[in-house]
């Protein structure tokens, strides 16, 4: 469904990706690792079309996309919710989740996405006239996951969902992902600081370090990895 | 108490012009962050457009004034879109001094265009809207005062409308808080820069016709003076700001007149932007503007 091939991204002479590839097929949740400054948030931003690469291609469903403009990558299924959230602080609730739906014609759909997007976070509506800035942290990541599901998607990327959130919110989020992903048949790209909630919820993992791909394969291999138990897992 | 009443009139209609013409600054600046020094060269090309569709309807008439008006704006709607898409959109990811440098290019190509093809001598405006005036108590009210809040307040109540009821005012919002943002909820950020250019730019264009209708000698660097103080405006009232915009105009309306009607009345330029440095010492943002964070 999504594959990134031979991905190489620079910050003038920085160099943060290099020959990173991978493919995620239809269905699944798949999580990217990394330390600090590995290059995940690089790798989302390059596949949503915010980041120009250096080399390399990226297909989705198919068609090449390296090189569309944002706002046709999310036309085309592909949505990503970014690091930090980035919910419009100084628009509603309501706001913020109608501009998930630009160009969407489709007023039945709307309807749709946001009865479910009301079902898994029904503390959106007791908030929808409230200005978004005045959400709590977790609060902030239902809006930004919210407002991605408003706009249709088929894949979903999301970055570090957990950061800065109470754990108990955590948890909540976690099986919002797992519930999305089961019940919408919405595949994940899940980045993730917290490797081993990510890894008990995904299928598959990638780990990246220093901008490129350490290893791979399935989540619970990785799990039993001794290197990585080390690096990421702590024990 | 009579004079106090009148000058405050004339101070407000005089703001209402500058009024317009800062909202088009400000709302540049907040989807794209620089000066579009252009906008007072759009203000000109709109009495110009009005100046020449004046000329060929009848004199004295409500419906002149309207028609003249609406084709103002449209032009200059589409001539700050134009401006947009041939000479900012390429810059998009330069320097923003770069971008300031073109707005600077832009300017005076508009400016040494307008003296090449009208001439540089100034033109009087047709007389398209009838002269009145209503005399309230002592206090005059001019039919071209009454124009000039009347068509100010219904275009600013309309701005107002669309950026805050509308879901293209709420995705320009979005591009002013955070463009990449807004880029990942799949809005085409150029699309939204593109419609401000044009709200901006219609509305310089409508100041331009209230300006030459109440100061009937036109020429090609008649935008000079007011887009100056208009910027000043914009400034004052917190640029990116636009109900501070709005307020800026006034303030500085009231300012100019008061001035003007006093003894002090050749200082009345220096004491508009005294206060300027005044109010930005006191609050670098502007009256309504909140310090920005640090983008990140
Ligand atoms: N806009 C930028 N300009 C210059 N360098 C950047 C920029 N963004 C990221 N980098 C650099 O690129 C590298 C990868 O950064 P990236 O944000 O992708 O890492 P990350 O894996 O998401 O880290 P974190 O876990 O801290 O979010 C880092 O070395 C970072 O300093
Ligand atoms: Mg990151």
């Amino acid at each position: 469904m999504l594959t990134v091939e031979n991905l190489a991204v620079a910050y003038g002479a920085i160099n943060a990706l290099q020959d990173v590839s991978f493919a995620i097929p239809r269905g699944g949740i798949v999580t990217l690792l990394g330390s600090n400054g590995a290059g995940k948030t690089t790798t989302l931003r390059t596949i949503s079309g915010l980041v120009k690469p250096r080399g390399g291609k990226i297909f989705f469903d198919g068609e090449d996309i390296t090189r569309l403009p944002p706002h046709r990558i999310v036309q085309a299924g592909l949505c990503h919710v970014p690091e930090g959230r980035m919910v419009f602080t100084n628009l509603t609730v309501a706001d913020n989740l109608r501009l998930g739906t630009w160009r969407q014609p489709d007023t039945a759909r709307t309807a749709a996405n946001r009865d479910y997007v009301f079902s898994i976070f029904p503390r959106l509506q007791e908030r929808l006239h409230q200005l978004a800035g005045t959400l709590s942290g977790g609060e902030q990541q239902m809006l930004a996951i919210g407002r991605a599901l408003m706009g249709n998607p088929s894949f979903l990327m999301l970055d570090e969902p957990s950061l800065g959130i109470a754990p108990k919110l955590v948890q909540t989020i976690f099986e919002k992902i797992i519930e999305i992903n089961q019940r919408r048949g919405i595949t994940i790209l899940l980045v993730e600081q917290n490797a081993s909630l990510a890894l008990d919820i995904s299928s598959h993992a990638y780990v990246l370090e220093s901008g490129h791909i350490l290893t791979h394969g399935p989540s619970t291999a990785l799990r039993a990895d001794p290197r990585l138990r080390a690096a990421y897992l702590g024990e | 108490m009579e004079q106090i009443l009148q000058q405050l009139l004339n101070g407000i209609s005089l703001g209402a012009i500058y009024a317009l013409i800062a909202l088009g600054y400000t709302m540049v600046y907040g989807v794209l962050r620089f000066i579009n020094f252009a906008h007072a060269d759009v203000f000109m090309v709109g009495a110009f457009l009005a100046f020449f569709l004046g000329q060929n309807l009848p004199a004295n008439s409500i419906a002149s004034t309207i028609l003249v008006l609406l084709a103002a704006m449209t032009g200059c709607a589409l001539l700050g879109t134009l401006i947009e898409r041939l000479a900012y959109r390429p810059l998009r990811s330069a320097p923003t001094l770069n971008v300031l440098i073109t707005a600077i290019g832009v300017s005076l190509l508009l400016e040494y265009s307008g003296q090449l093809f009208l001439g540089a001598n100034p033109r009087t405006f047709p007389p398209v809207y009838p002269s009145a005036q209503l005399t309230l108590g002592g206090v005059i009210l001019s039919g071209n005062q009454l124009l000039v809040i009347g068509v100010t307040a219904a275009l600013v109540l309309l701005l107002q409308l669309v950026i805050y009821q509308t879901k293209i005012g709420a995705a320009m919002r979005a591009v002013s808080l955070n463009p990449d943002a807004a880029r990942l909820v799949g809005i085409n950020v150029n699309a939204v820069i593109a419609f401000t250019f044009a709200l901006g730019s219609a509305l310089a264009g409508a100041g331009g016709v209230l300006y030459a209708i109440n100061y009937p000698s036109i020429d090609p660097l008649m935008g000079l003076m007011p887009g100056l103080k208009a910027f000043v405006c914009a400034i004052l009232g917190g640029i990116g700001n636009i109900p501070g915009a709005a307020l800026g105009g006034l303030i500085l309306g009231l300012v100019e007149t008061f001035v003007g009607g006093s003894e002090a009345s050749t200082w009345k330029d220096a004491v508009a932007f005294g206060l300027l440095i005044l109010i930005l010492l006191f609050r670098p943002a502007g009256l309504l503007g909140k310090p920005l964070p640090e983008k990140v």
